[in-house]
This record gives structure tokens, sequence and C-alpha cells, in this order.
């Protein structure tokens, strides 16, 4: 395991919610990742950000961790959901919302 | 380098041969695309999953040549 992988599993087990995302909540820097952001400001739920813009091994491990190409990508409980198409599918269908509730 | 929709779907469907794809070039510029691809080979494995075979099959041109593709997966009888 590299550091990177270890950074990142501690991330993804300290917050239930986590997004990692390119900029931040206030200023994302990508059509995805503002989406995403948005989601979650409807889900009303607390959620951490990891800005991959600000850390190279992060943006780079990120990517083989989830073994997920793009970014932005959300994990809930520890657990990787997917990207922003993949939260906006489970949003329409109601299945986001369960997700973080349970 | 932007690609070409054909090209998107050749690849796809060389690695899943079963696919139907349908590819859609949302702002007409060759680098925004939305894709939908439904193949029996997605069947009983989640969305995470799904997409995981679609990005295996663009061989690592998702997130590089490949900015900004929306992909929505299902197998032939729905989700």
């Amino acid at each position: 395991m590299s550091e990177a992988n270890d950074r990142i599993d501690a991330l993804v087990k300290a917050n239930d919610v986590v997004l990692f995302m390119k900029g931040s909540v206030l200023f994302p820097q990508c059509g995805f990742s503002s989406r995403a952001v948005a989601i979650l400001d409807h889900l009303g739920v607390p959620f951490e950000t990891v800005d991959v813009l600000q850390d190279q091994e992060i943006r780079t491990g990120i990517k083989e961790y989830s073994d997920w190409p793009t970014i932005p990508q959300l994990y809930v409980k520890g657990e990787f959901v997917g990207g922003s198409d993949i939260m906006m599918e489970m949003f329409e269908s109601g299945e986001l919302q369960q997700l973080v509730a349970a | 380098m932007p690609m070409a929709a054909d090209d998107i779907k050749a690849l796809i469907r060389a690695a899943i041969p079963d696919a139907q794809v349908e590819i859609r070039d949302l702002a007409g510029d060759g680098d925004h695309y939305a894709a939908r691809v439904v193949s029996a080979s997605f069947a009983g494995l989640n969305r995470v999953k799904q997409h995981q075979l679609v990005y295996r099959a663009l061989g690592g041109r998702m997130g590089g040549e490949l900015h900004a593709l929306q992909l929505e997966t299902a197998a032939p009888d729905g989700d």
C-alpha cells in the first residue's frame, strides 16, 4: 500500500460522506464536480470534500484506489458510490437519499 | 485531442460485442459526449461495475483525451 492509498483510506473511513472533487464547495473547478456538490447540497446531510487539485498524490491515487478514471468520486460510509452520472441517477431514483440516511 | 463518436462506439463494441451504443455529441465540439450502453453482460452488476467495464473498453482514454463522457448503462431489460 502506498502512502496515497493510506491517506485516501483514512479519509473515506473517517467521513460518512466524502466527495473527491476539483475545486471547493464554493468554487468547483469543473462542471461535473459542481453537479456532484449540488446533489449533496440537496440531500441536506453533512459532507466532507477533498480538492484533488490541491493534492497531486491524491488526484492520481484516488483513480487507482477506486479503479475509476474520473473526478468527482463519492464515498458513503467507506464504500465507493460512483461519479456524478451515477450520483444523478441514484438521486433521481431516491436511492442516494436512502443510502446516506441508512 | 477530441475523439470522434464513431471511435468511441467502436472501442466499446470491440470490448463488449453485444453492446448497443448510442452516443450524443452534447456540445457539437467533438469533446463532450453522452453515451447510453446496453449489454447483457451488465446483468447482475451494480452501476459502478457496469461503468468500469465501459471505462476499461476505452482503455485509459477516459479522464485523458476523453474528458467528458456522461455515461448511462443498463442490461437489456432495464436496470
